[in-house]
């Protein structure tokens, strides 16, 4: 397969990912907000910090209220990392490749940028909120369906897996900050009432309560639903599990040593994390979560440099082991 | 009671592909003219819809520009077929081979000794003053000494029936993949006319082409790592390009996923590492395939294919400066190439050809405007000709102007009174003007397609047949009759 088609790929699947996973996030914040106290509440600013946009939000945008914030995650289009941004991306990069996937996946995603753009310029009011998040996530999922169901098991699947894999952790990742995030007053002791509420939010905004509550049979606690989130290894949004799905994939490709090895890292760190004191304190699972994320840039630069490298010079010459393989 | 009644088709005067007369169909095409009229005005609706179903779900399309962006069109389609017996296409067909032949000789001796300009066949200053000459090509052996390996001709038929050579696609020629898919539409909307057994295969195309391809590899031993080289989807013959790599099952590429080596060697870049090329099917000009050797600017190409082609390491095809026999001045000696270098009597013959070079010819030409098309020497897709006839005073005053000031690059033909064939208009049948473009393949030997693409003008009236311009299809069939 060509390294440029493998890139397309690749990056389509993470800005599905990322528009879904983003409409998760917004989310589980809305959600939140309306379950604290209003004097507690930090509000929507967190968003943009976890998000790591905030210069490029706040030379647009002088307050940090709920409209703004909103605007620039869902349908601001100078903000590349915003839903309906992901979405046009995901559908530039793969318009150049859609060759190599089913007619439909190609047509659902046109569809569905298509139909966000619209509901964007239609504006996107705290009452239609609801209804626009749900529509990308069920929108984006009917992709993650499409491929399921009709694309062979090939290297044009693996990248697409491998995309989602990772950018489905990172997003996870972001997703359980905005929860640290929301907790950073001072005096953990006011909020306690509100605590459990808060992780059932989380839960429910990656759709794991249910799973959670199979799976773990107790009532909902910080400890056990960082637990859960990070180092389950059957939910599928869990770290963990998105992790091993993503090494499972590399080990159908060939060249994976050094990809494989990153996201063994990242792995060992995500499973021995102490989640007790993680939920104790907000400030170390945010630094935590910030270290994961370079873990996770690691294995994007991993994957990058073997299977899409750009020769931006010309090679002085090939070396002798790329002249082996071809004669193989 | 049907909508089709062949006695009431009127082609005005021109010659028809599938009537002799109204009401009398050509031997080759009465089976096809039967079933048609014994369509009820239901069933030819259904039929069309089909075929605009298959259209849609094979994804048959085109790509045009409009107001800046990039629109994917569904390729225009009639479903009545053009016509042509096979014991006409067996002489068209040989005529197209020793066309193809001279040329590739031709161009082959341009880049060599030149001998036909030292003998005084071809005047020097053509050569001099031609756009797609490449000095950089000179003494270069391509495989098999062929340059063109890839040939569109465009065939037209006059008032008399007589079946002219327009022009010679050597550059790279699109439409094939039109001609491969009209007749898989035309297959699922008139099956029962094939059944008869009478219309011969287009579909071997693909592997003749394929084939073709391998015969160039540098690596004749090995199986050859063949690619289809793409400027890519904002192209209008994208559609095209993907089809054939898919078909042929190789690699689509653009040139940066190809790289060359300091031993000149091309690889393309894969998630297994980077992979040698043998053979390159590129579907861009000359111009923008080399930054190194041509257009500096040109994001297009790969830096050091040139090289590459010239050191023997890769094929290319069409060879760089092919083009140069693509030219509407060049057109005009091709019966003299023929009996140059191969001693033979043009079996097809050109329109006849005023060469504004010419002082004679150039006075007849400025005293003619208004009979004459005038094309310039180096345009493509029906652009920046004028149409003596159709155009107005002022126009042609224009254009008068513009031969003065650059004679070389214009020549006149008289205007062909194209001929016509039916096509679904409104429920019933009107006739239109049509030209055809067979593709001929060479490489060991010369390969032509059965018929080629049949290219109709939509409008009524008009001679244009270009997609770009309002124009539309149909599948061409070669049908056997009884005749001899």
């Amino acid at each position: 397969m060509l390294s440029r088609v493998a890139e397309n790929l690749y990056w389509t699947a993470r800005y599905i990912e990322r528009a879904e996973d983003t409409a998760r996030l917004v989310s589980v914040n809305s959600h939140l907000l309306l379950d604290l106290p209003h004097h507690t509440a930090l509000g929507w600013s967190t968003l943009i910090d976890i998000m790591g946009c905030e210069s490029r939000f706040d030379e647009r945008y002088d307050r940090r209220n709920e409209k703004n914030v909103l605007h620039f995650l869902c349908v601001e289009r100078d903000n590349p990392g915003s839903i309906l941004s992901s979405l046009a991306s995901a559908r530039e990069n793969l318009r150049t490749t859609r060759d190599v996937v089913s007619r439909e996946i190609w047509e659902q995603i046109n569809e569905l940028y298509l139909d966000v753009r619209e509901q964007s310029d239609a504006g996107l009011s705290p009452r239609r909120r609801d209804s626009f998040l749900k529509r990308v996530i069920r929108g984006c999922q009917t992709v993650t369906g499409l491929i399921e169901g009709t694309l062979s098991y090939t290297a044009t699947r693996c990248f697409i897996e491998l995309g989602r894999n990772l950018e489905r952790a990172d997003m996870t990742t972001r997703i359980i900050d905005v929860r640290s995030g929301n907790l950073l007053p001072k005096d953990p002791e006011e909020l306690r009432p509100f605590e459990n509420l808060q992780w059932m939010s989380v839960l429910k905004s990656l759709t794991g309560y249910q799973m959670y509550r199979q799976q773990v049979r107790l009532r909902v606690r910080g400890p056990d639903v960082l637990r859960f989130l990070l180092q389950d290894r059957h939910f599928p949004r869990a770290v963990a599990r998105s992790l091993e799905s993503l090494s499972w994939e590399l080990q159908s490709l060939p060249r994976h040593d050094r990809a494989l090895a990153a996201v063994a890292l990242v792995r060992a760190e995500v499973l021995e994390a102490d989640v007790q004191s993680l939920a104790r304190s907000p400030d170390d699972l945010h630094a935590f979560i910030d270290e994961l994320q370079i873990g996770f840039n690691n294995i994007h630069d991993a994957i990058a440099t073997t299977y899409f490298a750009r020769f931006d010079d010309v090679p002085r010459a090939v070396t002798a082991e790329a002249e082996e393989d071809e004669e193989d | 009671m049907s909508l089709i009644d062949w006695n009431s088709y009127d082609s005005k005067g021109f010659y028809d592909e599938l009537l002799e007369a109204p009401g009398r169909p050509r031997q080759a095409a009465i089976e096809l003219c039967d079933v048609l009229a014994s369509f009820s005005p239901q069933e030819l609706a259904e039929r069309k819809a089909a075929a605009e179903i298959a259209i849609q779900t094979m994804g048959i399309t085109f790509t045009v520009y409009s107001e800046g962006s990039m629109i994917d069109r569904a390729w225009p389609f009639d479903i009545v077929p053009r016509i042509i017996p096979a014991n006409e296409w067996r002489r068209t067909e040989a005529g197209l081979k020793q066309r193809v032949e001279a040329l590739n000789l031709f161009i082959d001796d341009l880049y060599h000794d030149q001998r036909i300009v030292k003998d005084g066949v071809l005047p020097a200053e053509v050569l001099e003053q031609s756009v797609n000459f490449r000095p950089q090509c000179r003494g270069i052996d391509p495989p098999h000494r062929v340059w063109a390996h890839i040939c569109g001709s465009d065939l037209v038929r006059d008032r008399d029936g007589t079946l002219y050579v327009l022009e010679d696609n050597l550059r790279v020629p699109s439409g094939v993949s039109y001609m491969l898919e009209n007749r898989n539409v035309t297959k699922r909307v008139l099956p029962e006319v094939f059944a008869t057994g009478r219309i011969l295969p287009v579909d071997d195309y693909t592997s003749q082409l394929y084939d073709m391809l391998a015969s160039l590899s540098p690596r004749p031993y090995d199986e050859p790592q063949i690619v289809v080289l793409t400027p890519g989807i904002y192209n209008s013959a994208y559609y095209e390009h993907a089809y054939l790599a898919q078909q042929m099952g190789v690699e689509l590429v653009q040139g940066s996923d190809l790289v060359v080596d300091d031993h000149d060697i091309v690889y393309m870049r894969t998630v297994e590492g980077l992979t040698r090329v043998d053979v390159i099917y590129r579907r861009i000009d000359d111009m923008f395939l080399d930054p190194e050797a041509f257009n500096p600017d040109s994001m297009l190409g790969v830096p050091g294919l040139m090289r590459a082609w010239r050191n023997g390491k890769v094929a290319l095809a069409n060879a760089p400066g092919a083009g140069v026999a693509d030219d509407k001045v060049v057109y005009a000696f091709v019966p003299r190439i023929i009996q140059y270098y191969l001693d033979q009597e043009p079996l097809l013959p050109n329109v006849p050809s005023y060469l504004c070079m010419f002082e004679d010819d150039r006075n007849y030409v400025l005293d003619h405007l208004d009979e004459l098309v005038v094309k310039p020497a180096n345009e493509s897709g029906g652009y920046g000709m004028l149409i003596g006839p159709r155009a107005s005073a002022a126009e042609r005053e224009e254009f008068a102007e513009r031969i003065k000031a650059n004679p070389r690059n214009y020549m006149a033909q008289p205007t062909l009174a194209l001929s016509t064939a039916p096509t679904l208009c409104d429920g019933t049948t009107e006739a239109r003007h049509v030209d055809l473009r067979p593709f001929i393949l060479s490489g060991p030997d010369i390969q032509v397609t059965m018929g080629g693409l049949t290219r109709v003008a939509l409008v009524k009236d008009s001679l244009v047949v270009n997609s770009s311009q309002g124009g539309g299809s149909k599948d061409t069939w070669i049908v056997e009759t009884d005749e001899e």
